[in-house]
């Protein structure tokens, strides 16, 4: 099939970007969408035009680096799913796809669709572990953890950072992002120790890396490829007021 | 109190006090809404006695009265804040914008909170004017119930929706208000930390029927009176 794209093209962090048309031919339906752009990057190269910048790693759903806007929706139109899991069978002959990337303040474009993503890292190193001594494992039932809180942590530690939930949002707020990775620790005991300062250190520097307030769209929640519940922002907000009234 | 000071700052904390003054609001409107039925039965009478005696309660009225005032303007203060901080955090808009669909709660409601807010405050200022700082006793509006002398209200609100201006003015203002609900209601428990995958799709519905009914008591009423006249 042939499809009309449109691709963000941007030469680098301060440069002016623009949506570029390109038509890509040919295209295999079990081809994913990365696997499309590899292609039409190999025409791009061969014509000796600069290929389109975008990232990706794994291609399998599992590392968060893969980060498109395809039609105005963060990771496409599959819930669910990373932009490597999207395949063009999803799209029919004489489509139009626009391709941007991931619009916030905090995730600086690099080139292209490429965006730096280092806010993440900053707002997880604010307080998203648990300080622990090195040493022999514990004894795996030394610590009774019931089924609930288990899944429930579990489900908040599958975030993978891609940073969907920003680029979703309305007012591009990392609270899904920053809650996830504070309640996978609130619903265990190895977590408990530093739950009060967590709140406050992580939700602080999500404040200061410049990510904008929740308005409770819960547009992060429909693109999330973990499909992380918004459950974990209200866990959060509670994590953060107790933290502020006592600590 | 440092720490609760800056926590009240913080992004969290915004939409908490954007939340428990829109609830306190939210407290309101009802009130508000029940007691204008009032104007559709007892041919005037039961309402002016209603107004009387809500005058009546002087400082508890004042009182009521400022803790609406503060809300509204930490209200307005908040949602500034919040617009302005979007504009920051996404200088760059898409070129094409859409939504994920379920189960996201984005809607035209919620996408559009600042807009159907401003129009609220508009309208509120406009609706005070002419209503509570309108013309009183002294131009003439004064009626006698249970041999009490009091403002005539209930004539002034008839003589008002007598004019179709108004009437329509009022009614896209109460389509405003009931847009702004919509989303309001439940988003203000969520922002509290109040969410559970139970009881969060009640109450989501519950606000959206609450808004809808809310706005269509005010509603009706410009309607009724422009169509039916006084009771």
């Amino acid at each position: 099939m042939t499809l009309n794209l449109h691709i963000w093209r941007q030469e680098g962090p301060d440069r002016p970007g623009k949506l570029v048309p390109y038509k890509a031919e040919d295209v295999n339906r079990d081809m994913s969408l990365l696997e499309m752009l590899d292609v039409v990057n190999q025409d791009l190269i061969k014509r000796g035009e600069d290929p389109i910048e975008f990232d990706s790693d794994c291609r399998e759903g599992i590392c968060g680096m893969c980060s498109l806007v395809i039609n105005g929706v963060a990771h496409g139109p599959l819930n669910g799913t990373a932009t490597c899991q999207l395949h063009m069978r999803h799209y029919r002959d004489g489509d139009s796809i626009t391709i941007e990337p991931w619009r916030s303040q905090a995730f600086p474009v690099v080139r292209d669709l490429v965006t730096d993503r280092s806010s993440f890292d900053r707002i997880v190193q604010a307080g998203g572990y648990i300080s622990i001594n090195t040493g022999n494992a514990p004894e795996a039932n030394a610590l009774p953890i019931s089924k609930v809180d288990a899944d429930l942590a579990m489900d908040a530690a599958a975030c993978i950072g891609c940073g969907a939930c920003v680029a979703a949002c309305p007012n591009a707020s990392a609270s899904l992002f920053t809650a996830a990775k504070i309640s996978q620790f609130a619903s265990l005991p190895q977590g408990q120790p530093e739950r009060s300062e967590r709140a406050l250190r992580m939700v602080d520097q999500m404040d200061e890396e410049g990510f904008g307030n929740c308005s409770n769209h819960g547009e992060c929640e429909a693109v999330c490829p973990k499909e992380i519940s918004i459950s974990t922002i209200a866990s959060m907000k509670r994590d953060y007021v107790k933290a502020a009234l006592t600590v | 109190m440092a720490s609760i000071v800056s926590a009240v700052m913080s992004s969290v904390g915004r939409k908490i006090l954007m939340s428990l003054t829109g609830l306190v609001m939210f407290g309101f409107v009802i009130g508000h809404m029940v007691g204008n039925l009032q104007l559709l039965t007892g041919g005037g009478d039961v309402f002016n006695r209603y107004a009387h005696f809500l005058i009546g309660l002087g400082g508890l009225l004042i009182l009521a009265e400022l803790v609406l005032l503060m809300s509204l303007l930490v209200h307005i203060w908040t949602a500034v804040n919040i617009v302005r901080g979007k504009r920051a955090a996404r200088p760059v808009s898409y070129g094409k914008s859409g939504s994920a669909g379920a189960p996201s709660r984005k809607t035209f409601a919620s996408s559009t909170m600042i807009y159907t807010g401003v129009l609220i405050l508009v309208f509120l200022v406009i609706h005070i004017k002419s209503f509570k700082y309108g013309p009183a006793e002294a131009e003439g509006y004064v009626t006698t119930v249970d041999g009490v002398e009091m403002r005539d209200l209930h004539r002034l609100v008839i003589e008002t929706f007598q004019q179709p201006e108004w009437v329509i003015g009022y009614a896209i203002a109460m389509i405003a208000l009931g847009i702004h609900l919509s989303h309001a209601f439940w988003s203000a428990f969520q922002s509290l930390g109040l969410y559970h995958h139970r009881y969060t799709p009640i109450v989501y519905n519950v606000g959206r029927l609450l808004a809808f009914v809310i706005a269509l008591g005010f509603f009706v009423i410009p309607i009724w009176i422009y169509y039916f006249g006084a009771a």
